[in-house]
């Protein structure tokens, strides 16, 4: 069917720019030069075709790597005849042949399959890196509209077969994993091609968006309007609005415009058993139980998501960042719960601890003045001897705020107020941007890592705020005990920061990495430690998932954290909307 | 930290132990002035709060639990919260210790004089030092020693400050408080106090519970308590108290500490300064004059010799490990952790094992001195005593026996055996005499076999007793040794055939019968039966079939060994049912039981027909009142302001023939139910 895959290859248009055994655009990397120096290349970022001078030091003294050791991936330049390995597809003919009929198009191009086979879980990524691959989706469609999924999802009731939704692709739990033992075809629903928006109503401040649409690009269409969602995810270049939904996405401006739950105002998803949505778009209701929650977070078990409306904002006048530097994490925390108490956070506030501000501060690029590099150091002198901080203890706080300039203004102060009663001291705005761009970075660097005998990856979790010092601590020591009993040579990076605070609590993010030399099967060690860590979390009252969701790789937990009712509850959803598992992933439950 | 499992089943042979070294030959080698002011700079936990010791009772006094109980209480009386708020602060600076290094400068320099004068050498286990020095480092250390002495804890804080480790802060009975200037003075080395029983006073318990967890979380000092409560009088360990490991637990069940490093300590004395002191207390004897004086003040005191100290620093147990799989940390999940709660089931049954098991670290790392396998010895045979030869013939058999059941014995090998039975018992010559050769302990006159000869009086029998118990307290340093394989050979002297199973029976009886005298953990019965049954028929005394268990004929002198060992237990537990049955009076208040018993038991040995005199010892006669009134043989009722105890006779009798063997543990079994 070559005018088939002709016409695939046209559709999918990120695929083409984008690594398919790494994060994000191919462009955009980081190396390690001939000199040792670290860049990152392409244009894309403020960070792009930058020097990092700091960071080989950094990385080779934190992980006791060396730039001698490479560990390359094994497939990089030979991938077709890796793509010719992939086992061919089971396609299920009579669903093919009616595929056809409708004019959807489709593809069995193993590139394809593979590219929409994983997510980003660490052990997804090594795995391509080593050339290995498991069990990849059959068959990849593209509808282009609602109805065309309409289509799909009957198609595949009628000749039963197993639909997976693929979005964006950037799953950390393991939910766009092939259930190995599925022996029905499996055809990858991409909603790629359903990304207009198809309207925008300003009296009331709502957009009604095709659900395939990337973070991205619904953000600048609406600027072109002058709106905005203000949902901004870390993954947002690549992200969709429909896996927003079905995972329960949160963006890190959700202090003013509050996370998916709160933006959506009407949803419509395409199931087993017909389409779902409310029959109106009033702001609230009192109709029983909302049924937009068992969409919200259902990961592709129940159905596509193919068109939301969700809430607008005008686009904000002015927009600030800012950073504070603590005498120590306890400090920056007790700041963050007053903030949150007197609910005057900003657009965004986050908080690093010690170690994350020195990678951080390993990211700072090349200065090309004597007279910056002479300001850093009178700062530095500033912070650690007049001010007498510990620089191995002190930790740093970014800032974003946003609205129009007075109140912005206004605001600032009375935040850096707050701060300063927990001995903080503003460090300036350029502190913040870097912040909050390392997080667009931070999956790029995972690469670079893997080249050097390094793995790592993020979780993060959700606590009370009376256990947040607890649960940092803890978890961080509990990585570097596991890594330790597991025969990891070195200690391992393990770091964490709050990134979002609630009236009740606040969100946690983790990171963890660590030089995997020396160990037989270092993706086995990985797993158990994140495991441990998980177990960790949930033993210090946090909750299984702030955002990422639970997919297949935080399964066993969901019983004791919903309880047997609870999950009996979700089960019965499950058994009525998708009573031959049409959507049959194997997420969540 | 890997935490040893409570219940290891290798052979204890094999158990590798550190060497000692003698802190005070560097005393005697040099000046105590300059290593009393010495550059002391010890390492700390990495995580400890900046100005944690200053800020403590503020932090005591601030903390969300106490507010919280300082509320609920002022709602429930009615009195103002800032007048409970002044009491608790009164409670804390009456509990407070106030640790100076200048008072520990002048401990170090008078303990240094004391100790040379009164011990031969202080052995401390250098290994367990260093690993000591680490887990201090790592996490909040919790020291645990063993209790035989008032010395115990300034000996503990001297060895410490003898290695440049952190000063532990200890909890002391309030009754030191009573003297006054010693009182003080302990405080300032670092002791903190607490009153011998506040039960049901949440204000005093939230005080007490918040300053040690507080000091944990801060991580500023190692907290040393004892966990079996009180200066053990026999030398048995003595069941643990779970009040202060349940507080030192709870930071890491909450979360509020990544772990806590237990550290069971082992203190062990070749000879106890309380020795006499001990045996009359246990046989309600008024203790001698001088000693009432004041310990250090005794000049007879300074001028004995008390032999060794060995002090064996034990591996470091982590709560983290110990908990593993067995304590769901979720439980705190759902409440804020500030308000009080009774630990859940599951929680107190690890917290009651794992002092269990700590109790059993501390047993097996005690060193024993020869001559408290001669005390075992001696009070086998004391109407006849035994000839040097045959002493010194039978120790060195009992040395090989110990020495294969895993003791830490500590007997000199290069030297010849009878020289090591002499030095001994030249040490110990207040206990023993040699006459003509023979080796007998010193009970004045005549043996208790011949009571008709010339009848003793009362005061005769008591000063008699106080040798037997002085004696005994050395015997039982070793029947954590013999406990299991003893157990196993009572059980079979009285269960009705070699059947396995009946054997077991019995053994469980009489486990469970005596749970309150030894330390045996609940719920371990199979365990200790499976290692009775390893070290006997290890040692070749014990044949086992798929059903029978028999004694061999090489094994018999063993078990003769054991069974008579256990023996004056056994004994002790049927008198005390016997009185029970045919004395007792149905007003018989808890108070008078002991004063009764004892009235019963010397009519008994003073008609000769009990030959036991360490029978009346108080100690034994409460085990096995506890004995009884766990098993439900006897009840307790409240009746105006005396708590009375009723006999359940039917069931005391059945236990009493139980366990002389004339009753089948069967029916015991049953009449419990």
């Amino acid at each position: 069917c070559a005018e088939c895959c002709a016409a695939a290859n046209t559709q999918g248009i990120l695929q083409e720019i984008m690594k398919w055994n790494g994060w994000g655009y191919s462009d955009s990397r980081f190396l390690f030069n001939k000199k040792g120096q670290a860049e990152f290349t392409g244009k894309r970022y403020r960070l792009s075709g930058m020097i990092l001078p700091s960071l080989k030091d950094w990385f080779e003294g934190t992980f006791g790597a060396s730039l001698q050791h490479k560990s390359p991936a094994t497939v990089s330049a030979i991938y077709i005849y890796f793509f010719n390995a992939v086992q061919p597809p089971t396609l299920n003919e009579a669903f093919v042949e009616d595929l056809k009929s409708v004019g959807i198009p489709f593809s069995h191009d193993a590139e394809d399959r593979v590219f929409r086979a994983h997510g980003h879980c660490l052990h997804e990524i090594f795995a391509l890196r080593e050339g290995k691959v498991g069990r990849v989706p059959d068959l990849v469609v593209w509808p282009n509209c609602h109805n065309d999924v309409v289509k799909i999802v009957e198609l595949a009731c009628k000749h039963s077969v197993c639909l997976i939704p693929y979005g964006g692709g950037t799953s950390v739990s393991s939910a766009l994993e092939c259930p190995p033992e599925e022996t029905r075809s499996i055809v990858s629903l991409d909603t790629s091609q359903m990304n207009r928006i198809l309207w925008i109503d300003e009296k009331n401040l709502t957009a009604h968006v095709e659900a395939g649409i990337i973070g991205q690009d619904l953000e600048r269409l609406l600027n072109e309007n002058g709106y905005c969602t203000g949902h901004e995810p870390d993954s947002m270049e690549f992200s969709s609005l429909g896996g927003w939904v079905a995972t329960r996405a949160s963006g890190m401006k959700k202090n003013i415009y509050g996370n998916i739950e709160d933006l959506v105002v009407h949803i419509k998803m395409v199931t087993p058993r017909g389409v779902i949505e409310k029959s109106c778009l009033g702001p609230r209701m009192s109709t029983g139980p909302d049924i937009h929650h068992f969409i919200m977070g259902s990961e592709g078990t129940l159905g596509v998501v193919t068109e939301v409306t969700m809430k607008i904002r005008p686009m904000p006048e002015y927009q600030k960042y800012g950073s504070v530097v603590f005498p120590n994490f306890e400090q920056g925390v007790a700041c963050l719960r007053e903030v949150a108490r007197q609910r005057c956070a900003p657009a965004s506030i986050r908080l690093m601890d010690n170690e994350q501000f020195q990678f951080g501060h390993a990211l700072k690029p090349q200065v090309s003045s004597i007279f910056t590099s002479f300001l850093d150091g009178l700062k530095k002198f500033y912070i650690t001897k007049f001010k007498g901080f510990d620089p191995h203890h002190l930790c740093v706080a970014t800032l974003l705020f946003e609205g129009n300039r007075e109140k912005v203004l206004q605001h600032e102060k009375q935040v850096y107020d707050i701060a300063a009663k927990f001995g903080g001291l503003a460090a300036g705005e350029d502190n913040g941007q870097r912040g909050y761009m390392l997080t667009f970075v931070i999956a790029y660097l995972r690469d670079l890592g893997m080249d050097y005998y390094v793995i790592g990856e993020s979780f993060e979790t959700s606590v009370p705020w009376d256990r947040v010092l607890d649960i940092c601590r803890n978890v961080k020591e509990r990585i570097i005990r596991e890594c330790k009993e597991r025969g990891v040579q070195f200690p391992p990076l393990s770091t964490c920061r709050v990134t979002q605070t609630y009236d009740a609590g606040a969100c946690v993010y983790f990171y963890f990495a660590f030089n995997y030399r020396g160990l037989s099967d270092p993706v086995h060690v990985y797993e158990r430690v994140e495991h441990a860590a998980r177990e960790e979390i949930l033993a210090n009252g946090g909750s299984l998932s702030h955002h990422h969701g639970v997919g297949k790789l935080r399964k066993e937990w969901m019983r004791e954290t919903l309880s047997n009712v609870g999950m009996g509850m979700l089960k019965s959803v499950k058994d009525y909307v998708d009573p031959n598992n049409i959507f049959g992933n194997r997420n969540l439950l | 930290m890997a935490a040893k499992p409570p219940y290891s089943h290798r052979d204890p042979m094999l158990k590798k132990r550190d060497d000692f070294e003698d802190i005070l030959e560097e005393r005697r080698n040099s000046s105590d002035l300059r290593y009393a002011l010495k550059c002391y700079t010890p390492v700390v936990y990495k995580g400890v709060t900046p100005n944690a010791a200053s800020l403590l009772k503020t932090t005591v006094l601030q903390s969300d639990q106490l507010h919280y109980v300082v509320d609920q209480l002022s709602k429930e009386t009615g009195v103002a919260a800032d007048v409970i708020q002044e009491e608790a602060s009164a409670i804390l600076e009456e509990m407070a210790h106030r640790q100076q290094l200048s008072t520990v400068r002048f401990f170090a320099f008078t303990l240094s004089k004391a100790f040379k004068a009164l011990f031969r050498s202080i052995h401390v286990n250098e290994e367990g030092i260093q690993r000591l020095q680490q887990a201090i480092q790592e996490h909040p250390v919790v020291l645990l020693p063993s209790h035989r002495s008032y010395m115990d804890f300034l000996l503990m804080s001297y060895i410490l400050y003898t290695y440049d480790l952190v000063l532990p802060v200890i909890a002391a009975g309030m009754d030191f408080m009573g003297m006054k200037f010693v009182g003080e003075m302990l405080r300032m080395s670092g002791a903190f106090f607490i009153r011998r029983s506040f039960g049901g006073d949440k204000l005093y318990w939230t005080v007490f519970s918040e300053y040690v967890k507080t000091m944990l979380r801060n991580g500023m000092a190692p907290v040393e308590f004892f966990l079996e409560g009180t200066r053990s009088r026999t030398s048995k360990s003595l069941t643990p108290k779970l009040g202060l490991l349940n507080i030192v637990m709870d930071p890491f069940f909450k979360g509020e500490v990544f772990d806590v490093s237990l550290v069971p300590v082992s203190i062990s004395y070749e000879r106890i300064l309380e020795e006499t002191l001990y045996a009359r207390e246990l046989l309600g004897v008024p203790k001698p004059k001088e000693s009432t004086s004041g310990l250090f003040k005794a000049r007879k005191v300074l001028s004995e010799d008390y032999g060794s100290i060995h002090v064996y620093f034990g591996q470091p147990v982590s709560v983290r490990s110990l908990a593993q799989g067995k304590v769901n940390r979720c439980h705190f999940n759902l409440m804020p952790r500030h308000i009080p709660r009774r630990p859940s089931d599951e929680t107190q049954c690890f917290v009651n094992d794992s002092a269990y098991s700590l109790v059993r670290a501390q047993e097996e790392n005690m060193v024993l001195k020869p001559w408290v396998l001669l005390a075992s010895l001696l009070l086998q045979n004391q109407s006849q005593g035994l000839l040097l030869d045959e002493l010194t013939e039978q120790a060195v058999w009992l040395r090989g026996l110990s020495r294969e059941y895993g003791a830490f014995l500590n007997w000199p090998d290069h030297m010849a055996p009878s020289e090591v039975v002499s030095s001994s018992l030249s040490l110990h010559r207040d206990l023993v005499k040699i006459s003509g050769g023979r080796v007998q302990l010193a009970l004045g006159g005549q043996g208790p076999r011949q009571p008709c000869s010339s009848p003793i009086t009362e005061e005769e029998l008591m000063n008699q007793a106080v040798v037997v118990l002085s004696c005994t307290s050395y015997r039982n340093q070793a029947l954590h040794v013999f406990l299991r394989p003893a157990l196993l050979a009572s059980a079979i002297h009285i269960a009705t055939s070699a059947k396995k199973e009946e054997v077991y029976n019995s053994f469980s009886f009489l486990r469970n019968m005596l749970s309150n005298e030894f330390i045996l953990c609940p719920g371990a019965t199979l365990q200790d039966f499976e290692e009775a049954c390893y070290l006997l028929g290890k040692t070749g005394a014990l044949q086992m079939s798929q059903q029978e268990m028999q004694v061999t004929d090489s094994g018999q002198k063993t078990v003769n060994f054991l069974t008579a060992m256990l023996d004056p237990f056994l004994q002790g537990y049927q008198v005390v049912c016997r009185y029970l049955c045919e004395e007792a009076t149905e007003a018989l208040t808890e108070k008078q039981f002991i004063p009764a018993i004892r009235t019963f038991i010397v009519r008994l040995i003073l008609a000769g027909s009990l030959r036991y005199y360490e029978l009346l010892s108080s100690d034994l006669q409460k085990n096995a009142l506890a004995a009884l009134l766990r098993l439900g043989a006897i009840r307790k009722i409240k009746v105006a302001d005396n708590v009375t105890l009723k006999v359940n006779r039917l069931m005391v009798n059945s236990l009493e023939d139980t366990l002389g063997g004339k009753l089948p543990t069967q029916k015991a079994v049953a009449a419990r139910l």
